[in-house]
């Protein structure tokens, strides 16, 4: 490897020998791209006359406080996943992969993945807990409309978990024509630093967008964090300002309880999917089955540079329980006529709290994702 | 000298067999059984694996093996007192530990809890060669020998690190992917030969290993001993005969390796 692949003591490459010589051919593929114009030519004009950056920054008009938020919800694909997995599809095709393999929870990176795939000309094969399929068929769905092979997963918890390790499985013996397009900025290196680099975008709009619109930074900055690739994306270029960063966990039904997803809060150090991470377990170190309201936040680990991010004290993390996060939605839908995403609604819940104990700050939220996916299941619990 | 040496001195140009069984598996009374069938099945050395919930360099007979061990409430504990016991009723029999990370890393002092048990290697299959240091100086210290895994697609660079790292055995992988007996392996003789002139304690081939001619292929390539694990575990859970089947692989470790 040619980068170190860790954020102090996290991070790192925790996987079985055989797949080290594909951890380094990415990075090395990474590394080269990073510096040839022509790749850098190519993910912009993705991003820009396909994907439809920049995104916007909208001020809430009804909300109380002052509130912007980072418009991920109105990229293609609906989430900020499409950013990223168009630069992994690029550096795929560089590396004359012919195969996407991907672990997807509830659908939303599955379809991301399966957008690039059709774009590119891939095979796509997308690893799903079954109990995932069962509550998301209408993104198993999409996704098969867009060419690509939904494998359900009947191993462990049946969730996004068991999707990574089946995924890591099918790589193990595939990677020489395969690639594994990771959904978050977790897993063993180099994946945490190139979907950060590749997400990175996000806070460099919004960074010069709030300056435009405010003629100064925000006072703080709040994403939710489920693997943490778009809170890192979005955090990035705003580490170095005197800005507070507020990653927020999903607290499910309590922290209190065993139903939460909450791992920077309630995890320890451990070694879980590649990386030397905070981790949800229990004392012997068998991984905790998580609980969120969001499939996309239900996920027992953390992408290892929130981990240092905690323990250094730059980013602080706190909570938002299932009945906030629906709250938010609720208010966001009726105040702003914006229908997020149910892992974004955490944010929003979170910069709310926050305008209401500091009317005046400034408060930029990346709102992730739309709220599409979640409708139905949204009727559910509010009616 | 450490049983593994005492062991391939005792067999000579013999290859070695190795059984895997996942400890506790379906209880902690027939795992304890089936150990003891392994080496009346003839098995030279035992191989066992701590039940991890997330086993992700293992197909569906090992993680099935781990999920009924962990349904059962077998704690890392249980797996150490089963080695302990196994080391009173068979003092020369080498065991390896095949764990994962996160097991190793909750535990402070596993390796030594490990070697205190009776255990002779340690394999941690999600630690590769550049992860491996910080882990193997611990095994060092706490007299258990490390094992590290190399593959046929390892660069040079790393199998040097590997057959310096590694003490007991060097585990190579004879083909991609997970284990489970479903694919036949491709029994490298280059990966053998590369890790000899790096200096390597003796090359084993796990994978890819459930019948005599596998057993005989892998030893025509150069290596010292196979190891099986999906091919007993998967009989065992089916309730056949482990001796039985251990001894006529075992029984393929003879000639083809002492014309070597």
């Amino acid at each position: 490897m040619r980068l170190n692949g860790r954020f102090g003591r996290f991070g790192g490459c925790y996987v079985p020998e055989i797949l080290v010589p594909a951890l380094e051919q990415l990075e090395a593929a990474f590394l080269d791209a990073q510096e040839d114009p022509r790749f850098t030519a190519e993910l912009n004009d993705l991003l820009v006359n396909y994907a439809g950056r920049p995104t916007p920054l909208t001020r809430c008009r009804n909300l109380p406080g002052n509130i912007y938020l980072k418009r991920e919800d109105l990229l293609h694909g609906g989430a900020h996943k499409t950013n990223q997995v168009l630069g992994q599809g690029l550096l795929a095709r560089r590396m004359g992969k012919t195969r996407l393999i991907a672990e997807t929870g509830a659908g939303q990176h599955g379809v991301a993945t399966a957008i690039v795939g059709a774009l590119l000309g891939f095979e796509t094969v997308i690893y799903m807990g079954s109990k995932d399929v069962e509550r998301q068929r209408l993104n198993v769905f999409r996704m098969e409309l867009m060419g690509a092979r939904v494998v359900s997963v009947e191993s462990g918890g049946r969730t996004l978990k068991d999707a990574i390790n089946e995924t890591l499985r099918d790589w193990s013996a595939s990677f020489e024509t395969t690639h594994y397009l990771l959904g978050t900025a977790a897993g063993p290196h180099p994946f945490p630093t190139m979907v950060r680099e590749f997400q990175r975008v996000i806070g460099r709009e919004a960074h010069a967008q709030i300056l435009e619109q405010l003629g100064r930074l925000p006072d703080a900055v709040v994403a939710c964090v489920g693997g943490g690739s778009n809170s890192i994306g979005l955090f990035a270029d705003f580490i170095d300002d005197p800005v507070r960063l507020i990653g927020v966990e999903p607290a499910g039904k309590g922290l209190n309880g065993a139903e939460h997803g909450a791992t920077l809060l309630r995890g320890r150090p451990g070694i879980l999917h590649g990386a030397e991470t905070y981790v949800l377990q229990d004392e012997e170190g068998q991984i905790d089955e998580t609980w969120s309201v969001s499939a996309g936040l239900d996920y027992p680990a953390v992408g290892p540079q929130h981990a240092y991010l905690k323990e250094s004290g730059r980013v602080e993390y706190v909570g938002c329980t299932d009945a906030e996060a629906l709250d938010a939605f609720k208010a966001l839908a009726e105040s702003e006529g914006i229908l997020c995403a149910l892992e974004s609604a955490h944010a929003v819940a979170r910069a709310l709290k926050l305008a209401s104990q500091e009317p005046d700050s400034r408060i930029l939220v990346g709102l992730s994702g739309r709220g599409d996916k979640d409708v139905a299941q949204a009727q559910a619990l509010l009616a | 000298m450490s049983r593994y040496s005492a062991m391939f001195d005792r067999l000579g140009g013999t290859g070695a067999f190795g059984a895997f069984l996942m400890l506790g598996d379906p209880d902690l009374e027939t795992s304890a059984r089936l150990l003891d069938e392994a080496v009346e099945g003839g098995a030279d050395m035992i191989e066992v694996g701590i039940p991890f919930s997330d086993p992700v360099a293992d197909g569906p007979v090992i993680q099935a093996a781990a999920q009924r061990a962990l349904a059962a409430g077998v704690r890392v504990g249980d797996c150490f007192d089963l080695i302990a016991a196994f080391r009173g009723r068979h003092p020369d029999v080498p065991v390896g530990i095949l764990a994962y990370a996160n097991l190793v890393v909750a535990r402070a002092g596993f390796a030594r809890d490990a070697a205190e048990a009776g255990a002779d290697s340690l394999l941690i299959a999600d630690v590769p060669a550049l992860e491996a240091e910080p882990f193997v100086r611990d095994m060092e210290q706490a007299g258990i020998e490390p094992v590290l895994i190399a593959a046929a697609n390892t660069p040079d660079d790393a199998l040097r690190r590997i057959a310096k790292l590694s003490k007991a055995y060097t585990y190579c992988v004879s083909r991609a992917g997970i284990t489970g007996t479903h694919a036949g392996g491709r029994f490298d003789a280059g990966l053998i030969e590369r890790l000899r002139a790096a200096g390597s304690p003796p090359p084993i081939f796990g994978f890819g290993i459930s019948a005599p001619d596998h057993v005989r292929a892998a030893l025509a390539a150069g290596a010292k001993g196979v190891i099986c694990g999906s091919a007993i575990v998967d009989l065992a859970h089916r309730g056949g005969d482990v001796a039985a089947f251990v001894r006529s692989l075992k029984a393929a470790t003879g000639n083809e390796s002492a014309a070597q």
